[in-house]
């Protein structure tokens, strides 16, 4: 299993357009992927699910990947993190 | 067989085309147990299958035929079908409770709705509810082997049959192909009559049975002049139609050599012919069709447009354009006019008994001074640009308007002291209260315009909600009873040297301009496309003839009816 941890800068936080993207790029691996804040764990490919935490500016959450493509699946995340702006 | 049905005719002119009904289908089922779980997770399955084809489907002909902005409303709803979370979530439910697919998927979808729309903290997510019932509708329909309406695949030239059209309808109709509305509800207010007239394409709203008396894919005649409706109609009523649809465009051709020209009656007075706008977008519409101000530019569009308060920034914006885009000729801005039956979703405002008695327009202006203060600094800014003139909606009292009006000097004070450059404006009220519209010349005193809104005005004055068809015989712009409240306003604005215009429907109305011209109004704001129909018919009418008429119409006529005939009587 690979984990880590994020600390959103995002004035909106994980809303909207971000969100969206973290689901499409998470659904595309066979890694079951998990995104966990304050002690809530959700399926990140699910946008309902990802949108109902309410991830805000300033969270700390964690990402964690099992399956064979672990790895691939965590770095991919982390770069549309930084891409959208969501984390450093 | 050929029928003809009867409504309120709402936008002009003539169409002939197949009628499209845009109606929702029976989507209700009951709840049953299911002993074959394999067998209705299948037919769920197969349900969300054939609904993710049809979005795919529905995705890419709005985005070619309307844009990819409106296409995304359509990504949205796949994301929701691949959801884990929620379709999953229905086939352990079914697995579980060995129930059928269609409670499973009420229940879940029920409690994603009610989840959303509790963070009232968070408009977007609000929003989101409305995604989730679009798609559980869509699931639905496919399980129950029901066909939805899908307007956004339109592709030949309908007439839209509705039981009533609401803007996210009309925001998935490619307008190409629409050559006009009818509905069971509304009046010539309704949403749909707006979007029509500024579609140019004809409306007939308020036919009780109109969408239990047209089936799908039948030959209609709209007559939008009339309110006519044919349905199924003979070879020889297509050709009468044919030949009024031929009179009706030559008619418009000649109105629109009146582009160019000034608005004067036969005796030589000039009025000044304004239009409504909503958007900056609207613009286009106003100079394309030659008027010679904006009397009412609507700003809640902004904030009803947006998924949060819009900033200064954003606002000025805005305001700038439309001030700037009509090149030094006057533009009458009113201020928020939210609540009545528009509402923000990320301003949560209280539950009314009656919201147009509520709390409303500058009534919450004068709250919430933050909201206020930040649309005053926009359209103060702004006024460096053009000729604006500032009105505040629903005023009843004198000091609401001082009140309202020493917030913008001070907004003004601080701009200025910061060096920020500010035009000169005009500061004026709407009057749609009758106690301002009976108290106007105290107000006229004070103020530099009036605005008479008539569709409030007649609504407040009659005690009769606009939206309610039962009470709808009571709007009556014609009665003597309004008719001797609008001049009560324009006599009292003469006599401080101020002016009266007005921005109601009647503005634009073939009965009520002839009366309002022999009454003295100043300005007449409506419809864009109403602009050059109006300005044909006041050069064909002598001030000092209205005037008598206008007499008569207030003191001698005892209901509308009696002003309609005096009128048709006496205007050709």
């Amino acid at each position: 299993m690979e984990k880590r941890d994020f600390h959103i800068i995002a004035e909106t936080g994980i809303h909207a357009r971000p969100a969206t993207l973290l689901v499409q790029t998470a659904s595309k691996f066979n890694s079951d992927i998990n995104l966990e804040y304050k002690g809530k764990s959700v399926n990140l490919k699910s946008i309902m699910g990802v949108m109902s935490l309410g991830v805000g500016q300033g969270a700390d959450v964690t990402i964690s990947a099992e399956g064979s493509d672990e790895a691939d699946a965590i770095n991919a995340i982390q770069e549309t993190m930084k891409k959208e702006g969501l984390c450093d | 067989m050929t029928k003809t049905l009867k409504g309120i005719a709402a936008s002009d002119g003539v169409a002939i085309a197949k009628a499209y009904l845009l109606v929702q289908p029976d989507l209700s089922f009951s709840k049953s147990a299911v002993d074959d779980v394999n067998k209705e997770t299948d037919r769920l399955q197969n349900a969300i299958d054939k609904s993710n084809s049809e979005l795919q489907q529905i995705r890419d002909i709005a985005a070619k035929s309307l844009g990819e902005e409106e296409a995304q409303v359509f990504d949205a709803h796949m994301m929701i079908l691949a959801d884990p979370e929620f379709t999953g979530a229905v086939k352990q439910k079914i697995e579980e409770e060995k129930v059928n697919a269609e409670s499973a998927l009420d229940e879940v979808s029920t409690n994603f709705i009610k989840m959303f729309e509790a963070m009232t903290d968070n408009p977007y997510m609000q929003e989101r509810a409305a995604d989730v019932r679009d798609v559980t509708k869509r699931i639905m329909a496919h399980l129950l082997g029901v066909t939805l309406p899908n307007p956004a695949l339109i592709n030949e030239e309908v007439i839209i049959v509705a039981h009533d059209l609401t803007p996210s309808d009309t925001a998935q109709l490619n307008k190409k192909y629409v050559k006009a509305f009818v509905t069971d509800i509304g009046g010539r207010t309704a949403h749909s009559a707006i979007m029509a007239r500024s579609l140019e394409i004809p409306a007939i709203v308020g036919t009780d049975t109109v969408t239990k008396d047209i089936k799908e894919g039948q030959k209609v005649i709209v007559d939008g002049n009339t309110g006519d409706i044919v349905v199924d109609p003979t070879t020889a009523d297509v050709e009468k139609y044919q030949s009024l649809a031929k009179e009706y465009a030559a008619q418009k051709a000649e109105w629109a050599k009146l582009r160019n020209e000034a608005t004067v009656t036969a005796d030589g007075k000039h009025f000044e012919l304004a239009a409504n706008i909503g958007t900056p977008k609207d613009l286009t519409g106003v100079l394309d069709n030659g008027a010679e101000a904006i009397g009412l530019y609507r700003t809640e569009f902004l904030y009803m447009d947006s998924a949060e308060l819009p900033t200064e920034d954003d606002q000025f914006e805005a305001y700038k354009a439309v001030i700037e885009g009509m090149n030094g000729k006057p533009v009458v801005v009113r201020t928020m006019d939210i609540g009545g039956d528009k509402h923000l979703p990320y301003l949560p405002l209280p539950e009314e008994m009656n919201p147009f008695l509520g709390y409303r327009a500058i009534r919450i202006s004068l709250d919430r001074q933050d909201i206020f203060r930040t649309q005053l600094r926009a359209l103060l800014r702004a006024s460096a640009f053009g000729h604006l003139r500032i009105m505040f909606p629903m005023i009843a009292t004198l000091q609401e308007f001082r009140q309202a009006k020493a917030i913008l000097l001070e907004e003004e004070e601080k701009l200025v002291a910061a060096g920020v450059k500010v035009g000169k404006f005009e500061v004026g009220i709407m009057i749609e209260i009758p106690a301002a519209a009976v108290l106007a010349d105290q107000f006229a005193k004070e103020v530099d315009f009036f605005s008479i809104g008539t569709n409030d005005l007649i609504q407040y004055s009659m005690a009769a909600d606009r939206g309610n068809e039962h009470v709808s015989y009571l709007y009556q712009p014609y009665n003597p009873s309004i008719l001797r409240l609008v001049k009560h306003v324009i006599e009292s604005a003469h006599k401080e040297g101020k002016w009266a215009g007005m921005c109601g429907e009647a503005a634009g109305d073939p009965i009520m301009v002839p009366l309002l011209v022999g009454l003295g109004l100043d300005e007449f704001s409506m419809s864009a496309t109403s602009v050059l129909k109006v300005r044909s018919l006041m050069k064909r009418l002598d001030t000092k003839e209205m005037a008598k008429l206008a007499e008569k119409a207030v003191t001698e006529s005892l209901t509308n009816d009696d002003n309609i005939k005096l009128v048709k009587d006496n205007v050709k």
